[in-house]
């Protein structure tokens, strides 16, 4: 074995590392660092040192401390005895809850809207642009302000539903009552055996979903379709509804009633939830209707001509062929969309609402007077759902990408 | 969003440096006086007609500003919501905030403020609309209250309610204005705050006599201005043009009569007007005559209480616990020498 011939060994200068190829883009990259680093410590630093001056200091404390105040909206169990720490955590779900309905809404609506907008009828293509145009080119704090000064100012107060010629009057059988502090629905309410109820319900579902994973293969297969729509619609309702009037209705429902200010029991949905959750969600679906039609056009005519001429009716073109290829190019900016929604939400003070920014950016903040510390934890917090949201979407996405051999 | 960026900016200042000593010499050198008021609390701290600040908190400001620069208008004010305003006070935004906040001992101690004095006895209230026909606020159980966020009657309401065995549903709100809007429309049964608040916004709404402001009253709240810690000769000036004003009333110096005192044989008159011969206004920084000109701006204690929450305003507010003390109340200055 010949040993290979080795360049002529060079001996290592200084000047290389800025000079020499080999190494300079490692130690352009090393300098980068070390000055990034030192502003950012210059920067806690400072901010350590000023906050001496002051006499305050950092300190996550307060969290343990009793909040003393009350919350409107709480999806878990609170009082104004609770911690500022539960009362941070009431605003988070409160802000994760308008976020979650808000994207469900705003995805149909968009995917209705941006398909309709792609229509030949005249106007309802032209009806979808005004839709996306109005939404999309107003500031969102401005339709928040707008839909809760509307829910607020042309419904009824609870008083007006009183006496016997009442001003308003509840809506579908005395069941919903729309006043201006917000919608009463009927509540379910949970009788004994009620949850064998939600069992049968539960394994309804499933079972639907094998039924048309069957009806795909089949369709593989055969070449032929089941009518799979109507069969899972059958098998999810009938034996729930046999089950419950064989086990005497064991869920009834609670509806509201007007008893001194206001309505009692059912669902409260508050004015201040639905004005936030519909303007978050007419506004982002705006935008969701335009990515929507991008990623339609992105499927070339052709693909709809060929199917057009297999036979297949422009229902089918749509979910069978266009879609399926267009949701490569829709996923990807949804994410953004969905993250905008979220982040928008923090917007909620403008109508009352009591979301985290209410909560610990809002009322803790003022009445423990730690800016930094709740800013940082409302960054932390809004980091941490922004990541958790595009990494699942991103998770999702995959599954919808051309697979490359 | 301006609380947000408020708290933004509270860490970047923080982060960009500087000290808070020397407020006078800052406020000199800038030539106004940056003084945080309420965005509108009508008796306190509102806009004219033509478009000047008037109120009983931009009284104070304007004395304060009259006893450094001798000139009542040399002072800039600042629209500070309650969820805001002590951040925009550490963070310097401010020089003084007098903006009827209430003196409590977290914010003494916890918020790092100092507090000059009480300048108003408040209590928490209720208002309702009289076709209600609530008279008394333990008929309130299950009502919807309008409540500005941020403030301690939030607390109060909170345990008062507590306290009754008694229900309720807070409706948050950014400000007074808010909370009004949010009151006539009949998205709350009652509006809660301080209740000379109460009393000022009721005068303002269009049918005054539809409203009945509770005779309950559920906390203290003793109002006064306050300054950052850190600067206790600032904390010192503010805090005796707030006891001047009020030395001024108990002796009977008023706007008017201010220049017929220079042959009293009364020595703390002559300290405080310094038409005498000692000089101890020197001791904080300010002129001789710092104080004459502070009461000559908007006359004494009691004036400016007339012209702002009394009857001269139509606010009617009685003068009650904030009386001077030679008069019932007690309202009590440490002596001026």
């Amino acid at each position: 074995m010949s040993s290979p011939t080795l360049p002529p060994s060079e001996s290592f200068k200084f000047s290389m590392l800025l000079s020499d190829t080999r190494y300079r883009g490692m130690s352009l990259q090393v300098i980068t660092f070390i000055i990034f680093m030192a502003v950012f410590f210059w920067l806690v630093d400072n901010t350590i040192k000023n906050l001496a001056l002051l006499d305050k200091d950092v300190s996550f404390n307060f969290l343990w401390l009793r909040a003393g105040y009350d919350i409107n909206q709480r999806l878990i169990p609170y009082t104004s005895d609770s911690t500022h720490g539960m009362a941070a955590l009431v605003g988070i779900l409160n802000t994760l809850l308008v976020a979650f309905v808000g994207c469900i809404i705003a995805t149909v609506l968009g995917l209705f809207v941006g398909i309709l907008r792609l229509s030949k009828n005249w106007i309802v293509a032209k009806l979808m642009s005004a839709y996306i145009e109005g939404f999309r080119n107003v500031p969102i704090l401005l339709w928040i302000v707008m839909v809760f000064a509307l829910l607020t100012e042309f419904t009824p107060a609870p008083r007006a539903f009183k006496g016997a010629e009442p001003e308003a009057t509840m809506l579908f059988f005395e069941s919903i009552a729309i006043t201006n502090r917000g919608t009463y629905f009927p509540a379910p309410v949970l009788a004994e055996g009620a949850y064998w109820l939600l069992l049968c319900f539960g394994l309804s579902i499933v079972a639907s979903i094998y039924i048309i994973r069957y009806a795909n293969k089949q369709k593989k297969v055969t070449g032929k379709s089941l009518p799979t729509f109507w069969i899972s619609v059958a098998v999810i309702i009938f034996p729930t509804l046999i089950l419950f009037f064989a086990m005497g209705q064991p869920v009834s429902l609670e509806y509201p009633y007007l008893k001194g200010f206001n309505f009692k029991d059912g669902i409260h949905l508050r004015n201040s939830f639905l004005a936030l959750t519909l303007a978050l969600a007419f506004y982002t679906s705006a935008f969701i209707a335009e990515i929507v039609r991008a990623g339609i056009m992105a499927v070339s005519k052709g693909q709809s001509e060929a199917a057009a001429s297999l036979g297949l009716r422009p229902n089918k073109i749509m979910s069978l062929i266009i879609l399926p290829q267009a949701l490569r190019v829709i996923v990807p900016p949804l994410i953004s969309n969905y993250l905008n929604l979220t982040k928008n939400s923090s917007l909620a003070i403008a109508v009352g609402y009591m979301d985290v920014r209410g909560t610990l950016g809002g009322i803790t903040l003022n009445q423990t007077g730690r800016e930094l510390e709740s800013m940082l934890l409302l960054m932390g917090f809004y980091l941490a759902v922004s990541l958790l949201i595009s990494s699942f979407i991103n998770y999702f996405n995959r599954s919808f990408q051309i697979v490359v051999r | 969003m301006k609380k947000l960026f408020l708290g933004v900016l509270t860490a970047l200042a923080l982060a960009a440096g500087g000290t808070f000593a020397g407020t006078l010499d800052d406020v000199k050198a800038r030539g106004n006086l940056l003084c945080g008021v309420s965005t509108g609390a009508p008796g306190f701290a509102t806009v004219d007609d033509s478009g000047k600040d008037v109120g009983f908190d931009v009284d104070y400001c304007r004395a304060l500003a009259a006893a450094i620069f001798g000139d009542p208008m040399a002072v800039k004010f600042v629209g500070l919501t309650s969820a805001v305003r002590f951040t925009a006070l550490a963070a310097g935004e401010v020089d003084i905030l007098a903006r009827n906040t209430t003196w409590t001992y977290s914010r003494d101690t916890d918020l790092k403020q100092t507090f000059l004095g009480v300048n108003y006895y408040d209590g928490q209230g209720f208002m309702v609309k009289k076709e209600l026909g609530v008279k008394s606020t333990t008929e309130l159980d299950g009502a919807t209250v309008c409540i500005q966020v941020g403030t301690t009657t939030e607390l109060n309401l909170a345990d008062y309610f507590k306290e009754n065995g008694m229900s309720y549903e807070p409706v948050p709100t950014a400000d007074n204005a808010e909370s009004q809007q949010q009151y006539l429309a009949g998205a709350c049964d009652t509006y809660t705050t301080d209740a000379s608040a109460l009393h000022g916004t009721r005068v303002n709404l269009e049918n005054p006599d539809d409203h009945l402001v509770l005779p309950e009253i559920i906390s203290k709240e003793p109002l006064g201005p306050l300054v950052r810690h850190g600067d206790d000769n600032w904390a010192d000036i503010g805090r005796w043009v707030l006891n001047a004003l009020v030395i001024a009333e108990e002796k009977g110096i008023t706007k008017a009569n201010i220049d017929s005192w220079k042959d009293t044989k009364d020595a703390e008159i002559h300290r405080l007007l310094g038409t005498g011969d000692d000089d101890i206004l020197a001791m904080v920084g300010l002129p001789k005559n710092a104080m004459y000109n502070a009461i000559k701006a908007g006359g004494n204690y009691g004036e400016i209480f007339e012209n702002n929450l009394g009857a001269t305003s139509g606010i009617n507010i009685e003068r009650g616990v904030n009386a001077s003390w030679t008069k019932g109340g007690i309202l009590y200055s440490p002596p001026f020498r």
